[in-house]
């Protein structure tokens, strides 16, 4: 095996890289980087293979950080991520994404920006913030952040985005105008039961199909989409709780994903009985099937963030998780037997995996 | 105008320069405010201005900015050579 992965980690104290061997069994660890900033997430951009960060300095502000040598040597810019003096001001940068020949951060309070220069300037992406709906959108409890960036692979006019609490948006022709796309998804908490907007939508990712096929994780449940969004269906039954933050698809194999259940916020938010383990489904959803095994069983008071689990592309597929108490988490075997990656780090609060060539 | 006046001298914290290599902690910059100021800062250290400064625009919340040892905001008059301190808050864990 020639590939290496390199897992990429975003925690509130800064970014870290696990350099892994060829077998993905050792791990080397580098950071903290960008300073120490606080990271929601790290993302490669794609064609270029740069790392892109989204840092949040309680003193400096946001800013996209950027390594051209993956890691080594950073700059930073957040030139134009603004809603202009008369705007809200943008407290966090909560998702970077590139795609489209483009890079997209998904700010807070939520919207949308784009650079065409690989992050050194941007621009707003004024349709969504002009969605008729902007004026009623509230936050959840994380904030009203726009945290998922799901760009058709082929379609270079066509996105999905998911802001809490706010649900589901797609754009069909290059982010001019965006339509909600929550039909199908419970929002409990809201007194209107089948609301067009004001959904927890914690994670959204896209299917191998590429013809539209979406994953959710919600704070009601977990859903699938064949049509884009525009219908979801619900595929909460067979696993321990509805709620969750994490949610990801396997790389090739459509009916392949995985999530990590976790207590509802009145308990605390922790993987069930204090015994950690990953849920995947290789049947779009249908059922589900618990792993554990090399997770602690006993006493694992563990949470896991929305961002904070991936995938490689490897031929067995890696998967990735980290805690919001700094242990990582990784499997060889597409998520049925898991073993510690790094202890003691940071609050986690992304998790990226980079196969470098 | 500022021509002629000595310039402020800029005392910035360890934190800010070590995002920009090559800055020092301790720099002249002229402009008969403190926006003034930043706007030559900026000038010079492009990106700098970004990191004081939010929309508004206005002094970012966790920062504080001294003019001749008195808190001061983005209007507040900087005398001709006078000592322009940049303190991040006490904050955070």
């Amino acid at each position: 095996m020639s590939q290496r992965v390199s897992v990429l980690v975003g925690t509130s104290k800064g970014a870290f890289i696990l350099d892994g061997d060829a077998g993905r069994r050792d791990w080397r660890l580098r950071g903290p980087l960008c300073d120490g900033w606080p990271v929601n997430d790290i993302s490669v951009e794609p064609g270029t293979g740069a790392l892109l960060a989204a840092g949040s300095s309680p003193w400096f502000g946001p800013a996209v950080w950027r390594s051209d040598d993956f890691g080594a040597s950073w700059t930073h810019s957040s030139e134009g991520l603004t809603y202009g003096d008369d705007g809200p001001k943008v407290a966090r940068i909560w998702n970077v994404t590139g795609a489209h020949g483009s890079v997209y951060a998904g700010v807070e309070p939520a919207g949308l920006f784009r650079s065409r220069d690989g992050g050194r300037t941007w621009e707003h992406v004024e349709g969504l913030t002009n969605h008729p709906t902007r004026p009623e959108w509230q936050p959840g409890n994380g904030g009203l952040c726009l945290h998922s960036i799901v760009p058709h692979p082929d379609d270079l006019d066509r996105m999905w985005v998911g802001a809490s609490a706010v649900g589901v948006f797609e754009t069909r022709d290059g982010g001019a105008t965006w339509e909600t796309r929550n039909r199908g998804v419970r929002a409990d908490f809201n007194p209107e039961p089948n609301p067009e907007f004001g959904h927890c939508v914690h994670k959204v990712v896209l299917a191998a199909d590429a013809g539209g096929h979406l994953y959710q994780q919600n704070h009601c449940g977990v859903y699938r989409s064949l049509d884009g969004g525009r219908q979801w269906q619900e595929i909460t039954a067979g696993l321990p709780s509805e709620f969750g933050f994490v949610m990801a698809a396997h790389p090739r194999d459509p009916l392949t994903a995985w999530t990590i259940p976790l207590t509802t916020p009145d308990q605390g938010r922790l993987m069930p009985d204090a015994a950690a383990a990953v849920w995947r489904t290789h049947d779009g959803g249908d059922t589900w099937v618990r792993s554990g095994d090399g997770l602690p069983q006993d006493g694992a008071y563990l949470g896991v963030l929305r961002e904070a689990m991936a995938v490689d592309r490897l031929d067995s597929v890696g998967v990735y998780f980290g805690t919001s108490t700094g242990q990582l988490y990784g499997s060889g075997d597409e998520g049925r037997t898991w073993s510690l990656l790094a202890d003691h780090l940071p609050p986690i609060w992304s998790v990226e995996a980079a196969v470098v060539d | 105008m500022t021509d002629g006046r000595p310039p402020a001298v800029v005392h910035l914290p360890r934190s800010l320069v070590s995002l920009f290599p090559g800055t020092e902690r301790r720099m002249e910059a002229r402009g008969v405010t403190v926006a003034e100021v930043i706007a030559d800062l900026d000038a010079r250290v492009p990106g700098l201005g970004n990191r004081l400064l939010d929309a508004g625009p206005s002094i970012r919340t966790h920062l504080n900015v001294f003019v001749a040892g008195e808190r001061a905001t983005l209007r507040t008059p900087v005398p001709p050579g006078a000592d322009v301190h940049v303190i991040p808050a006490v904050s955070g864990g």
